[in-house]
This record gives C-alpha cells, sequence and structure tokens, in this order.
C-alpha cells in the first residue's frame, strides 16, 4: 500500500513551515562543517580529500574554459605592441641604458661578496628549483584570494613552496593534488608572511584583509618604514627565503602602512613554484639520526664527565697595530 | 481543470538548471583573464536562485540545494568549508520569513528587498571570516561584491515572472 492510499494521504505539510525546517537543518550542518574543517594552510591534513578531488576536477575544466582568454589577452597584447611600438622602443632604449650601469655595479659587488665569502668561509644557501605553472583559476573577492596552478606532486610540489609571477612574490601553496595546486595568495585574509623593510631591516608580518594592498603589521620603532619603501620577505620561519620582493610601502586612508604589491605590475597567468627547502630540510636528517644523546641518569655530572685540565689564563699581550708595507 | 494552490513543477527548469549555471557562472568569472589591468568582478550568482526559490515556491529540496551550491562555492573559491552554506542559507531564511510580507510587490520592491538579503547574506560571510582569521576583511571588497550580486536583480525577476503562476499564492 503506498503512502498516497494510505490514513496519512490528507496529510498536507506546509510548504514554507518544511523550507524553513529544511534550511534550518542545512544550517546546523553548515555551522558543524565550519567548526570541524579550521583553516590552517600549513597542515596537510586539513587539506583534505574533498578539496583534492575538487581541485583535480576544476583544473582541467578551468584550464580548457580559460584558454580561449588567454588568447582574448594575447592578441590584444599583440595589438597594443603593434601600435605602440615607436613610444615602447624609446621607453626600452632609456631602460636598457640605465639598467648598464647597474650592471657594472652588480658585476663589481659580486667580486666583492665573493671575496668576503671566501674569507669567512660562508656557507651560502643553494639555489633553488623552480617550477613554472599556468594559472587556471584566481578567486578574488573579499573573502578568499586564491588561485589554481596546473602542477601538481607530479612536479614536486609540497604545501608551503613560496609561489612568485615575473615581479615578485604572489603567495605560497597551500594544497597539492595530481596537476593541480593551489595558492594562497598574500592578500587573502588569512595569509600572514614574514617581511623586512630593505632601507632600515625593520622586521614586520604582512597580512591580508582581501583588498589588493596588504597590510604591515607588528611593525616596531619610529620612522621604520617611509613612503616607497621596498619590502622583501625576511626568511623568519624558514618557509620562504629570504630577499624576496613583494612590493613598495604606502600609506593607507586608514593610516595604517600597506604594500603596493609587486606582483600586481605584471600578469595573472603563469607563476613560478619555488621548491624552497628551509635549513631544517636541508640538513641530513640520517646523519643528525645517528647522532645519540647520552643516556638519562641521576649520577653526579661531575663524576661521570671526563677530567680536564684547568684552563691556563692567557699571558697578557699587548695588541701591535699593523704596521703599513 | 483543477484549481489547486500550487501544482508540480518541473525540477529540471526550476532547480537543477538555475543552480548549474550558477556554477558555471562563478566558474567563468573565476577564470584568470585581466582586460586593461581589471579583473572580472566575482557576484555570488547562488543568490538569485536563493531569492527566487525562497520567494515563488519554498520547499524542503531548495535549502538542500543551496547547501551543496554553497560547498561548491566555498571549494571553487577556496573559503572555509562552510562559510558560504551558511551565509546563502540564513538568507534565504530571512526571505522566508518575511515572503508574506513581500509576495507580490513590484520590481522595484523586490529589488531592495533582494539587495537587503545580499546584504545579510554578505554580512555572515564577513563576520565568519573574521571569527576564523581574526582579521576584519577588506570592507571595500565585501561592499563591491555586494553590489554587483545585487546588480544581478534582473535575472531573478525573469525567473519569477517565468514561474510565479506555478503558486497563485504569491500573485
Amino acid at each position: 500500500m503506498s503512502l498516497r492510499e494510505g490514513p496519512l494521504q490528507d496529510l498536507k505539510v506546509p510548504l514554507t513551515l518544511a523550507a524553513a525546517l529544511a534550511a534550518v537543518v542545512a544550517v546546523v550542518a553548515a555551522i558543524a562543517l565550519l567548526i570541524s574543517t579550521r583553516r590552517e594552510p600549513l597542515q596537510d591534513q586539513v587539506y583534505d580529500a574533498g578539496r583534492v578531488v575538487a581541485d583535480r576536477v576544476m583544473g582541467p575544466v578551468s584550464g580548457v574554459l580559460s584558454t580561449p582568454g588567454q588568447w582574448l589577452a594575447a592578441g590584444n597584447s599583440a595589438v597594443g605592441q603593434y601600435l605602440f611600438a615607436v613610444q615602447e622602443n624609446k621607453r626600452l632604449k632609456a631602460q636598457v641604458a640605465e639598467l648598464k650601469q647597474w650592471r657594472n655595479a652588480a658585476i663589481a659587488l659580486e667580486d666583492i661578496n665573493s671575496r668576503y665569502r671566501d674569507l669567512l668561509g660562508l656557507k651560502i644557501d643553494p639555489p633553488i628549483p623552480m617550477v613554472t605553472a599556468r594559472v587556471v583559476l584566481d578567486s578574488r573577492g573579499p573573502f578568499a584570494n586564491t588561485r589554481l596552478a596546473n602542477a601538481g606532486k607530479e612536479k614536486g610540489v609540497v604545501i608551503g613552496n613560496p609561489v612568485m609571477s615575473e615581479t615578485g612574490l604572489v603567495g605560497r601553496v597551500v594544497g597539492v593534488g595530481d596537476g593541480v595546486s593551489r595558492i594562497l595568495l598574500l592578500t587573502d585574509a588569512s595569509s600572514r608572511t614574514p617581511v623586512l623593510i630593505d632601507r632600515t631591516n625593520a622586521r614586520a608580518i604582512l597580512s591580508g584583509d582581501g583588498g589588493r594592498n596588504p597590510t604591515l603589521d607588528y611593525l616596531r620603532g619610529a620612522g621604520a618604514v617611509q613612503n616607497g619603501d621596498s619590502v622583501l620577505t625576511s626568511g623568519d620561519g624558514g618557509v620562504i627565503p629570504r630577499g624576496l620582493p613583494v612590493g613598495t610601502a604606502v600609506k593607507g586612508l586608514d593610516g595604517r602602512w600597506r604594500i603596493r604589491l609587486a606582483a600586481d605590475e605584471g600578469g595573472i597567468d603563469f607563476v613560478r613554484i619555488l621548491q624552497f627547502k628551509g635549513f631544517a630540510d636541508l640538513a641530513h636528517q640520517a646523519a643528525l639520526a645517528q647522532t645519540r644523546m647520552p643516556p638519562l641518569t641521576d649520577a653526579n655530572p661531575a663524576a661521570v664527565m671526563p677530567m680536564t685540565a684547568p684552563i691556563a689564563p692567557k699571558p697578557s699581550v699587548t695588541p701591535r697595530p699593523v704596521q703599513p708595507q | 481543470m483543477s484549481f489547486q494552490a500550487a501544482r508540480p513543477l518541473d525540477a529540471w527548469n526550476w532547480l537543477i538548471l538555475p543552480g548549474l549555471a550558477c556554477l558555471v557562472a562563478s566558474l567563468v568569472l573565476a577564470l584568470p583573464f585581466q582586460l586593461f589591468g581589471f579583473s572580472w568582478p566575482e557576484p555570488v550568482f547562488v543568490l538569485v536562485p536563493a531569492f527566487v526559490w525562497a520567494v515563488v515556491r519554498p520547499s524542503i529540496l531548495p535549502p538542500i540545494i543551496l547547501f551543496g551550491l554553497g560547498l561548491c562555492l566555498d571549494l571553487m573559491w577556496g573559503n572555509a568549508a562552510g562559510v558560504w552554506p551558511l551565509s546563502i542559507l540564513v538568507g534565504y531564511l530571512a526571505v522566508l520569513a518575511t515572503r508574506g510580507m513581500a509576495s507580490g510587490q513590484g520590481r522595484e520592491a523586490n529589488w531592495i528587498w533582494f539587495g537587503l538579503m545580499c546584504g545579510l547574506v554578505e554580512l555572515i560571510a564577513y563576520l565568519v571570516t573574521a571569527i576564523s582569521t581574526q582579521v576584519a576583511p577588506n570592507l571595500a571588497g565585501a561592499g563591491w561584491q555586494w553590489l554587483v550580486t545585487t546588480a544581478l536583480y534582473p535575472i531573478a525577476h525573469r525567473l519569477i515572472e517565468r514561474f510565479e503562476d506555478t503558486d497563485v499564492r504569491y500573485r
């Protein structure tokens, strides 16, 4: 006997009430979902399987959909280059003349730097391998600023890798799947990046708020920053290498120091994912693991430790000035 | 000919097609494309069917579909899971609660009603994001999104005109 023919056949649930009840249940489910999945970008386990699957589906789909737009942009760029070729030629000639001077200065500085490194026996960071990827999705709303790039696990991309455009830092990888990775932009409300002011070496934290210009927080010292100061990554924390260009400082309308991002000057279609490893990753983990700690004991350390001869006091020597040859 | 208050709706045209269209439109506007240095705006298309479903013919299915659509937006835009389902459903509930008062009004009154719903949804999303990230999101960005979403009302009006005959209580 079907329900329609039974004793409940005359039962009619008010539509609005039923809809309201369903909506309330869905609201409770949404709140439970929100509480259960906190957004911690650098924790691998938070980027759950659902997001990985969604990114894997959206990556190829938006890649195909964005192709006509890229053709249009390339056509627009070609027309612009053709129309403004003379003006562009003059600008580039002036730029080349200026850059020649910088090149000479850079060669001299590189020479001095290498001599200092040899003298100090300084170990510098190894070069960082990079992966170039095409952006296939660009979310730029007030509550989330992320991009989807078409390079993932298969190219060695891991969570935490910094991402740059041709002109500056863009953000960092917060999720990786096969053939796709999710990039959290510097402008996202949950983004925090340690930076420094190039001129004064003052440290600060760059905090996104969903707008185009993220803010400089925890900036200490009077006069630590001025309009137009270059801002670089500080490398503090070991997630992002030191010295990547971030942008220039500007005073916001709200009186807070903000950053005009260098990445905004370039295109948004291609990015470089830096496969950066911090010192902890570069250290030879196997060798470190073999180092054994001394066993725990309640014996007197003085009795356990081998006796060493007392250090004799150094004879006092008056330093003599070096005579020029 | 029966004079029923409501007659069955074609689920494909009433529920599935508008939902899919919203997802496709959101995906297209999220593509990385700039014209003269400006990107596309990012309106919340899902609010259009959410408003129409609450105004013309409330039922059990739309809240469930809105939950799914909101979750898709979270996954697409990279929000914390639950931000958009919660915000959209609160907006849906608000329209449902005021349905008796505002049903059958003219285009301008409905547009204002839709704008208020969009404002409430943006407010919820703003508060949830502020609480979860400990940072107040950019007000201008939220205001711009509210404006471009409110500007979508003509699409909602077309849907209302197309489906208002299915429930005589709306008129």
